[in-house]
């Protein structure tokens, strides 16, 4: 009898797992199947010409390249305030420090505030330092937003590290900033998956560029122009009354998510060729 | 130590500090600063009034967010309600029955399904969910929906706060040392019954922090809600009515923010709020893991 309500929740169970498969394999599928007919390689290479959401050609460059500055923009700003704060929490202070919780209590937080707050927070930002809706709102923004992703990421690939060789390092004489920089090559293909997450999830938000890039139809040329990002792109195509157009906006979020399939696969391949390698 | 090695050191040290104490302080300021912002509104008009009266009109100064509380609210309880029996029955099944090869299966399902951007998901609760709805699931209930209802954004949230859900009670079954479900199974019960005794019983406090934060997850979500929600400021009386949760609020207004007095002030006010309900509910719950975790390690 016993046996019997086992075999009744092991299908359930196995059902609920096929249909998130499913979904999952659902939400590509019906992206790739609107999309793919209108997918040109105009999409990839031009810029928005003047009538671009009513009709006209054009594609989607001047997102594409907004989304990448950005991106890169605010993985500068990232790595070099999260690779100094996670080596010093990990390294500096002591293993059980209540500073160290505090901390990464407050990172977990961070990461946990919807993107949203972060755009307005971020045009908050932009007013009282006096920036425009531009390149460099968007950067700023986006910064704010993956750094809690990427020092998360990065300290929990560094806690698994062995402390054999810091202590080996310190015991020969280095000092701890001499031992930070032998380690970081160490823990190199982990902060190489921490970057791809948060490139992950910064290329593909909209609601944090919203009110901080702006938008526009070309490539911006300076920190104070606007730029357009893919999300938004996707956003503005999808509301043009002309079918064309809505066709052109899958065809767009088929880059976007291959650019993230990319990513993630790429993250997973970096994140298993590290624990390879440990020593 | 001697003298350019020590000041490098030393210069690092504080460098790192003061990162240290602004990592911290971060919070803070964000709060802060979306308090400031939104104080002018809240000056003018009293606090419980705007939070339960239901008049939205921007252009004559009336702004009660009751429609977009109640809305933010629905939306997500739906969202929970039908991710939780399955992110729960697939965690068990994770955990307890699957074999290796399954499991490394699934780790890429679940990591894809949280890749994949809000907007992906709110394309395809536009193509596919919002028409199911309109067509299919409506017509049996109500006269008439047109498929932008709280039961797309609820459906479309539930997707997406599954990875999350999965990831984080995969996490709390671990955590239940092994000693106590060989003891079980060593006393003759089957895993099914183990399952339910041992580990759902000592994963229950571990299981409501999960769904707070997925929970604040949901609240927060955007972009995949605007495009499915039918953004109407009303209160929805069922799920096939439209809604207009708190974050589609932000989104749809920030152009015309600047233009009347107080609706940027408005605006921020709803920032603020997310922010305090986000920050709470998080901190509860990332606490409550916390302590499970530390429960079973000596």
């Amino acid at each position: 009898m016993k046996y019997l309500e086992e075999k009744i929740f092991k299908i359930i169970m196995i059902c609920a797992a096929m249909l998130i498969f499913g979904v999952l394999v659902y939400i590509i599928a019906t992206v790739f199947y609107r999309g793919l007919p209108a997918l040109t390689l105009d999409m990839i290479t031009k810029l928005p010409g003047g009538g671009f959401y009513l009709g006209k050609e054009g594609g989607v460059l001047n997102a594409i390249v907004g989304s990448i500055y950005i991106i890169i923009g605010s993985l500068i700003i990232s790595i070099l305030i999260s690779v100094p704060l996670v080596m010093y929490i990990n390294f500096y202070l002591p293993a059980k420090s209540v500073f160290a919780s505090l901390i990464r209590f407050s990172l977990d937080i961070l990461f946990g505030i919807p993107s949203i707050v972060y755009g307005a927070f971020g045009f908050a930002l932009m007013i009282f330092l006096g920036v425009r809706a531009s390149l460099l709102g968007g950067i700023l923004a986006v910064a704010m937003l993956i750094m809690p992703i990427m020092m998360r990421s990065f300290d929990e690939i560094t806690r698994l590290l062995s402390r054999d060789l810091p202590d080996a390092l310190l015991s020969l004489g280095a000092t701890k900033y001499e031992m930070v920089k032998v380690i970081l090559k160490q823990l190199m293909p982990g902060l190489v998956t921490a970057i791809l997450l948060a490139i992950g999830r910064g290329i593909g938000d909209a609601a944090t560029v919203l009110f901080t890039a702006g938008y526009t139809d070309n490539i911006p040329a300076s920190l104070n122009q606007p730029a357009a990002t893919l999300p938004l792109s996707i956003f503005f195509q999808l509301g043009s009354p002309v079918e064309e157009v809505q066709n052109r906006a899958y065809a767009s979020a088929i880059i976007l998510t291959v650019i993230i399939l990319i990513l993630s696969f790429s993250a997973r391949y970096f994140s298993s060729k590290f624990s390879k390698h440990k020593i | 130590m001697h003298g350019l090695r020590a000041a490098k050191d030393k210069t690092a040290r504080y460098l790192m500090l003061g990162i240290a104490i602004f990592a911290i302080l971060f919070l803070l300021v964000i709060g802060l600063s979306l308090f400031f912002k939104a104080l002018p509104i809240m000056r003018e008009k009293n606090l419980w009034v705007l939070l339960t009266s239901s008049d939205w009109k921007p252009f004559k100064g009336d702004f009660g967010f009751l429609p977009f509380i109640i809305s933010t609210l629905y939306v997500s309880l739906i969202a929970i309600f039908i991710a939780l029996p399955f992110s729960i029955l697939t965690s068990i099944y994770l955990n307890s029955y699957a074999s290796k090869n399954v499991k490394r299966f699934f780790e890429p399902v679940v990591d894809l399904l949280s890749g994949i951007p809000p907007i992906i998901y709110g394309v395809w609760g536009t193509l596919t969910i919002v028409p199911l709805i309109a067509n299919k699931i409506a017509p049996r209930f109500v006269e008439f929906s047109t498929g932008y209802t709280v039961l797309a954004g609820g459906v479309v949230l539930a997707v997406m706060i599954i990875p999350l859900l999965v990831s984080i009670t995969l996490e709390v079954f671990r955590s239940i040392p092994k000693e106590m479900t060989d003891a079980s199974l060593s006393m003759g019960a089957t895993k099914w019954q183990t399952v339910k005794k041992v580990i759902l019983r000592k994963s229950v406090s571990g299981i409501i922090a999960a769904t707070v934060l997925a929970l604040s997850r949901a609240f927060g979500e955007t972009m995949a809600v605007l495009m499915v929600c039918g953004n109407i400021p009303q209160i929805p009386h069922s799920v096939f009515d439209a809604c207009y949760p708190l974050p589609a609020l932000i989104a749809n207004n920030y152009g015309e923010m600047l233009s009347m007095p107080n609706y940027e002030s408005a605006l921020m006010f709803s920032a603020f709020l997310l922010f305090i309900i986000v920050v709470l509910f998080n901190g509860l719950s990332r606490f409550t893991l916390n302590q499970i975790e530390r429960r079973y390690q000596f």
